[in-house]
Order: structure tokens, then C-alpha cells, then sequence
């Protein structure tokens, strides 16, 4: 399977594990990572310098339209909904939902849309539901979806919602998540 | 015969959707950018107790009062009076002083919902003391947001938040100056609606009116695909006069489109353009 954007949903707790991931990441990446991470919406770069601190990989606030680019680490702009489509991202202003925006519902629903079984989500720590949907979506279209064991989250509430939502994710320890992504996308690096 | 991918039936149907509304109403909507347009239209298909897109195309073409919330649905966009406050601070830095230097100041706001964006903006120009050398031309494609807009009534339960904005944006008076409390609601004072003009102009469809010394179209063009922003921005671009500014919404950019070497960035976080060639 050539795999083409990783999709990420954090919300409370989620900058350590966040952070943690991007670390983890290694260099030439052959797929595209965006991020949901739910932050006030006046937030600045802070969250940006913060995570390219501690990962090889170029950080950025994603901008509408702009390109899908392999090994590149995007992050949901603060007070918009990140949305994926065929080959770029998109930006919307529409109504929170479940009162997030960024939502990861949104973002999930809209990778899976785009590129159907190309789609890994991975849900980490967050004392929402958001996400959820979403990644019952990834699943249904073909992907492959992932779930932070809760009791290694630091809110267990919104990867609890997700192993509700999905059939049989792979339920991993944050430490063991990039290995896993990696084996998955190890046949891509090779080429 | 063999199910195919759920994705493509639904891809078929609103496809077929904006045709006929294109085909039977006139408005365009089918170079939109589908993942948001997509969500939109689902959410309409639950408003409207019908189950698939067809469903919603039967409806909408059968009955004018559904196309009607149909068009409502995809023109509102959620708005509020100083909304980023930091993109006021900027344009008071940065554009202010380039428009003290016109006689008159011909300004158009594309896509200005509700109103709230524009009254901010004449407050601002009123601040700086050029509001009465200034025409706004504000525009959206629908009417019924656009009649919101003329009455100038915000729900006054809003002015205590919009209050903190006008002061992080820079607001140089007391806010409860630019407003009377009426119809329980902050009716906006005669003074800073006397050069305002609303009417309605659809981006997609229409052509350029004018010239203008300055355009606000922020967070309107990311409801578009590519190739429909690409020509807008031809719009836009031909409806500003050289030196003039252009304001995008924060996360827009001119780099994907043709238009990017014509101009110069006045404020690259708040993307404040300005017309060099």
C-alpha cells in the first residue's frame, strides 16, 4: 500500500504527545502529516516553535490550496477547519463542530475522502469525542486507523470514543506508535 | 452489478446537484472547493429531512423557498465586528498611511456577509479621519444577507465581545460611541453608514464594477477550487487600481496563483497586498 497523508487528532494533553510523535518521525518522510490539534483560536506561532523544536521535519500552518507535500508535518491553522483534498489542503471558517475548530472530524472525513485506503488517522489524548466519526470514515474508506492506548493518555476520553467508533484499531503506547507507522510505510522509504 | 466505492455515486450526485441549480437558477456553484461544500451540502440534506444528495436536488429544484435556504446555507459565513483583531492593527500600520495620501478612497469589501466586517472597517476609517473621504462599496452574492447587512442591527448580546476585539484592534474610542442600543439590538450610528453601499454582485459570475483604491476579500476565496480562485484573483486584480491594497483572510495566499509577481506584501501574517505592476 502506498500511503499518502498521515492524519493526527489531539486535544487536551495532546502537545506532549504531539510532540513526542514528530520527534519520533525520521527524515524523508514519503508521506504528508497533517495535524488537528485543538487550540484557542487566538493562538500564535508558539505551538509551531514549540513542535519544529524537536522534529527533523519541516512545521508549518497550513495555508489554503497549498500543495501535499511528502515529509512535511502540517498543522491545522488556529480558528479554521483544516480539510483535505485531492492533492492539496483547504481552509474553512464554517461552524465549529463538536465544538472544535480546527475539527478532526473534519479533517478525517475529508482525507478519507480524498484519498480513501492512502489514509492512516491516529487519534492520541483528548477529553472530547471529536475525532471519532472521523476515523470510523478512514476505516470505512480502506485506511488504516490507529488509537493511543488510554490508559498511556493523559485525557483517555477521546481514544476511548474512537475504540468505541472503529472495529479492531491497532491500540498502541505513544512510544510505540512511529515504529508501527514505520513498518507500515517502510516498503515506500525503500523505493 | 458489483458496489462500487460509496464515494463515487456521491461524487456523481452532486455533481448532477450543481448543474441543475447552475442550469435552473443561474448560481455557480461547481467550482467550489468540494470537501467544505461537501460538508455544507450534508448538512442542508439533514435540515431538510431527505436522505441522499439526489434527494436534496429533487427538493431544491422542485420547490424555490428550499433553493432559497439552499443559498442562505452556503453564503453565511460565521462573521463578527473587528473578527482578527491583529489584521486591523496591520492594516492601520501598514495601509492607513498609503491611503492618506488619496483624495478619495474608493474601497470594496467582496463577500461582506452580514455587514459586521464593513461597519468595522468605516469605525476604523472614521478613527483615522478619512471615513469622509471614503466610498465602501460592500458586496455579497446573496440578498438576504445583504438586507441583514443595510439594517445595521447587531444582537447587543454580541457587543460586549465585540468591545475586547475593537480594543485589541487597535480602537481608539469608547465603542459604545459608534452604536445605540434599539430594536434590542446595537443599531450602528447613521454617521458611519452614510458611505457605505451594499449590493449584491456574485464573485463567480459577475464582472468588475469599478476601481478601487482598496479590496477586502478575506476568507471568502477558500470556499473555491484552484481554478476558480485563479479567476477571481483576475477579477480582483483588474478592479484595483496600481498601488492599490488588497486584503486576504490570514491564511490565504498569493502564492499558488498567477497574480503573485504583480504585487508586494505590505504584511506578510496578515497578507495585506499591495498592486505594484
Amino acid at each position: 500500500m502506498d500511503f499518502k497523508i498521515v492524519v493526527i487528532g489531539a486535544s487536551l494533553g495532546g502537545l506532549n504527545a504531539v510532540q513526542t510523535i514528530l520527534s519520533a518521525l525520521p527524515k524523508n518522510l514519503p508521506v504528508a502529516v497533517a495535524i488537528g490539534q485543538h487550540r484557542h483560536r487566538s493562538s500564535d506561532g508558539e505551538l509551531i516553535r514549540y513542535l519544529q523544536e524537536t522534529s527533523v521535519l519541516p512545521v508549518r500552518e497550513a495555508e489554503d490550496k497549498q500543495p501535499i507535500n511528502p515529509g512535511i508535518v502540517f498543522l491545522a491553522p488556529a480558528d479554521y477547519h483544516l480539510l483535505v483534498e485531492p492533492g492539496y489542503f483547504a481552509l474553512s471558517k464554517d461552524a465549529p463542530v463538536t465544538f472544535a475548530r480546527p475539527s478532526i472530524d473534519v479533517l478525517f472525513e475529508s482525507a478519507a475522502d480524498a484519498y480513501e485506503e492512502q489514509v492512516i488517522g491516529i487519534i492520541l489524548t483528548g477529553a472530547s469525542s471529536d475525532g471519532a466519526k472521523g476515523l470510523a470514515k478512514i476505516q470505512a474508506y480502506g485506511g488504516t486507523v490507529i488509537v493511543q492506548k488510554p490508559d498511556t493518555a493523559e485525557c483517555p476520553i477521546m481514544p476511548e470514543a474512537a475504540i468505541k467508533a472503529v472495529k479492531m484499531p491497532q491500540i498502541l503506547p505513544l512510544a510505540e506508535i512511529v515504529p508501527f507507522l514505520n513498518s507500515q510505510i517502510k516498503s515506500q522509504i525503500l523505493i | 452489478m458489483s458496489p462500487r466505492h460509496p464515494n463515487e455515486l456521491e461524487d456523481i450526485e452532486i455533481k448532477l446537484l450543481l448543474e441543475g441549480i447552475y442550469l435552473y437558477y443561474g448560481f455557480d456553484f461547481r467550482d467550489y472547493a468540494m470537501a467544505s461544500l461537501k460538508r455544507r451540502i450534508w448538512n442542508i440534506i439533514h435540515a431538510e429531512n431527505v436522505h441522499t444528495v439526489s434527494g436534496l436536488q429533487e427538493k431544491v429544484l422542485h420547490d424555490p423557498a428550499c433553493m432559497e435556504r439552499f443559498l442562505l446555507s452556503l453564503s453565511v459565513n460565521v462573521t463578527s465586528m473587528f473578527r482578527d483583531p491583529s489584521f486591523y492593527i496591520a492594516f492601520r500600520d501598514k495601509a492607513i498611511p498609503v491611503l492618506r495620501t488619496y483624495p478619495f478612497i474608493r474601497i470594496w469589501h467582496a463577500g461582506c456577509s452580514t455587514g459586521e466586517e464593513v461597519y468595522s472597517l468605516a469605525i476604523l476609517m472614521f478613527e483615522e479621519g478619512l471615513y469622509h473621504r471614503c466610498r465602501i462599496y460592500a458586496t455579497d452574492m446573496n440578498e438576504a444577507v445583504l438586507r441583514k447587512a443595510k439594517a445595521g442591527i447587531i444582537p447587543l448580546d454580541l457587543m460586549q465581545e465585540y468591545t475586547q476585539f475593537y480594543l485589541q484592534a487597535g480602537g481608539k474610542s469608547d465603542f459604545s460611541e459608534y452604536y445605540t442600543a434599539a430594536y434590542n439590538g446595537a443599531l450602528i450610528r447613521s454617521f458611519l453608514r452614510e458611505n457605505i453601499v451594499f449590493s449584491p454582485h456574485n464573485l463567480v459570475t459577475d464582472a468588475s464594477f469599478n476601481e478601487f483604491n482598496v479590496i477586502l476579500c478575506r476568507n471568502v476565496l477558500i470556499y473555491f477550487n484552484r481554478s476558480l480562485q485563479e479567476r477571481v484573483h483576475k477579477l480582483l486584480y483588474e478592479s484595483l487600481r496600481t498601488f492599490g491594497i488588497l486584503g486576504l483572510g490570514k491564511h490565504e495566499t498569493m502564492k499558488t496563483t498567477a497574480y503573485e509577481n504583480h504585487y508586494e506584501e505590505l504584511d506578510s501574517d496578515e497578507k495585506i497586498y499591495r498592486r505594484i505592476a
